[in-house]
């Protein structure tokens, strides 16, 4: 069996085939909040959208939180996410004070940092193997208020990226680039740095109107994202911003969530769907791998349509398997397009392999179980606190 | 602020509808069979903004336990502003039709003990004159159909006493609120294979709150079910007999 949440994981970390999965987004209740402290207890499927609605108000922000919010507390913990203030916050896993482990054996252990640290090590970023986490202790981050003071800043090559995200890593909490990965040329690595703090109370501002968000009705019979509309779409976006800066008071939500806005939005790639692709390369070596992983993408014309960059900081992860570690990491996705997909994802493996980074589960569908070994050398020490009932389609991909 | 019971408080319907209630500020008493679950369904909306949460243990099906329960309401509330029922179970029609003794007691727990508390309400309502006392019925109540026609009378038997209780509580100004929902994606439904007409707990308790802001007398939930129950009420018997529903 298998803990499943929300099901927002790309590839098949929270998938068991011909297993049974735990439905664990009906353990929905919030069972503590201090409004003075921020200090937050509630079972695991819990969503962050459910835990925004109910602390936003009162001055209280998630700790991280990565680009959507219909993903569960439990899953967030197993995939020990990060979001765009890693270089400040490290990953959610260290801003959980508590959880509760539920075992096949019908028995239960509250693990954290003090208590069975080694179980605690084990069950963040552990995918959901170790056993059902039933309710967990976050400690939340305080704010004035909903609004993000933002200020994009339109950067001409990879080099401008690393200057920005060195300039601005210390002034400002969030951080993140989208890079144009369809140009090729002097125009490699072109994109837009978006760098943002948590703004102070806006009284005369107004919360976005909770109107219907737009949905995406049906899956079109091909995919509607392909060579054409990346290179109009990504040349547009690019050159939206005339200035080389602009400021802006916006809303956390289009800041933090721009795609869930949209209701099934994953139709858009077709019947075939896309591969979403996640890595991360140390610092030593960071500009040139990450210019060699942009080249072979433009190279291939595979092109995504999301392409996002940012530096890591050296906040260390507190689980044995967690994907973030110091280093720049660059996010695609690609429309499936089958063979020539899986080789190109297999040449940026190899990239990212030689220069002794790492690939992220939570967003894996094909990696090979040599390269995971590679990326995350704990898993057979971590593979001890696997619970004697539990397994993935994943876990069996990349170890047997 | 409004003060809300809820009977049955642990069905996945009634706790979406006390979490609705609980952003609201709303005092909240609840009461159900298992009080650990009541306890940590109270816990939860406290959390979520509810001004007090209180909670009684009950078995809908002791119908002398009633009077008591209903007693101890008005003596701790004061006054209630709403009233939701929504106990109930799923019974399994073929085990009622092989003993009586499980179709009788199934037909207590969905109709007698709605409408015994209904009747026991409505004494305590009538002179407060206001409030809502809202009932959950089911569309299976608007026509007996061979798939499940014990739990259908059940609700029908609400639906029809809810109907002339509306009439007797409207002079005093006290609404009587049926609601009708389909099929929704519950504990009680984990068995069935889910389609398009399913529907979410939280819709529905979006539409019990909606209509009980309202004053609305008879709603189904979601809206569609009106149309649909309509054909199927009016489906002559010499054909409904030979369809398989």
């Amino acid at each position: 069996m298998l803990p499943y949440g929300n099901g927002r994981s790309y590839g098949d970390s929270c998938l068991n085939d011909g297993g049974t999965l735990l439905h664990a987004r009906s353990l929905d209740r919030f069972i503590r909040f201090d409004a003075s402290t921020g200090l937050l207890e509630c079972e695991a499927g819990v969503l962050f959208s459910e835990i925004l609605d109910l602390v936003v108000p009162q001055g209280w922000f998630l700790p991280v939180t990565p680009g959507t919010k219909f993903v569960t507390v439990g899953g967030a913990i197993a995939n020990d996410v990060h979001g765009k203030n890693h270089h400040r916050a490290g990953t959610f896993g260290r801003h959980v004070t508590e959880l509760e482990l539920l075992r096949s054996d019908g028995s239960r252990m509250v693990c954290s940092a003090d208590l069975h640290p080694d179980w605690f090590a084990a069950t963040v970023g552990g995918l959901g193997l170790t056993g059902l986490i039933t309710r967990a202790r976050v400690q939340l981050r305080k704010i004035a208020g909903p609004w993000m003071s933002c200020e994009v800043h339109r950067f001409e090559d990879l080099a401008g990226f690393f200057r920005l995200s060195e300039q601005s890593d210390r002034d400002y909490e969030y951080t993140v680039a989208w890079v144009d990965c369809v140009s090729k040329g002097k125009g490699l690595g072109r994109g837009l740095f978006t760098r943002a703090n948590h703004a102070p109370a806006h009284p005369d501002a107004r919360p976005p109107s909770p109107g219907r968000r737009p949905n995406v009705p049906l899956t079109p019979p091909f995919s509607l994202i392909n060579p054409l509309s990346l290179r109009v779409f990504n040349t547009l976006y690019y050159h939206r911003q005339r200035k080389e800066v602009s400021r802006a008071t916006t809303h956390y939500e289009p800041h933090f969530y721009p795609l869930d806005g949209i209701g099934s939005w994953n139709r858009i790639y077709g019947p075939h769907g896309f591969m979403q692709y996640q890595c991360v390369v140390p610092p030593r070596e960071a500009q040139a791998c990450t210019e060699a992983l942009l080249d072979a993408i433009a190279a291939s014309g595979e092109g995504s349509f999301l392409a996002v960059l940012k530096q890591f900081g050296d906040v260390r992860s507190p689980g044995l398997l967690s994907f973030p570690r110091p280093g720049t990491t660059l996010a695609l996705d690609f429309p499936n397009r089958g063979h020539s997909t899986l080789s190109l994802l297999n040449r940026l493996d190899e990239i990212v392999a030689a220069a002794g980074g790492a690939v992220y589960p939570a967003k894996d569908a094909r990696m090979s179980a040599d390269s995971f070994k590679r990326y995350f050398p704990d898993w057979e020490f971590f593979s001890h606190y696997i619970d004697p009932g539990f397994s993935s389609s994943f876990w069996r991909r990349v170890t047997e | 602020m409004q003060k809300v019971v809820i009977i049955g408080a642990t069905s996945a319907i009634a706790e979406a509808t006390a979490r609705r209630y609980a952003a609201r500020g709303a005092h909240l008493f609840l009461i159900a069979r298992n009080s650990e679950r009541l306890n940590d369904i109270a816990q939860d909306l406290r959390v979520r903004g509810a001004a007090q949460v209180g909670h009684a243990v009950l078995d809908v099906a002791d119908l002398t336990a009633h009077a008591r329960v209903v007693d101890d309401l008005w003596g701790q509330l004061g006054h209630v502003d709403v009233a939701l029922i929504a106990h109930g179970t799923l019974p399994d029609q073929s085990a009622c039709e092989a003993s009586v003794e499980v179709a009788l007691h199934e037909f207590t727990v969905n109709g007698t003990s709605t409408i015994a508390l209904l009747t026991a309400l409505a004494a305590r309502f009538e002179p407060q004159g206001s409030g809502t006392i809202a009932v959950i019925s089911s569309v299976a109540g608007d026509r007996g159909r061979q798939s499940n026609y014990l739990y259908g009378a059940a609700k029908a038997a609400v639906s029809t006493f809810a109907s002339g209780l509306r009439q007797r509580l409207f002079k005093v100004g006290v609404n009587v609120l049926t609601v009708k929902p389909g099929f929704v994606d519950t504990p009680m439904t984990r068995n069935f294979k889910k389609g398009a007409l399913w529907a979410k707990p939280d819709a529905i308790a979006k539409g019990i709150v909606r209509a009980t802001d309202r004053g609305r007398s008879v709603v189904y939930l979601p809206w569609f079910w009106q149309p649909i129950m309509l054909i199927i009420k009016h489906v002559p018997e010499f054909v409904f007999k030979r369809i398989k529903l």
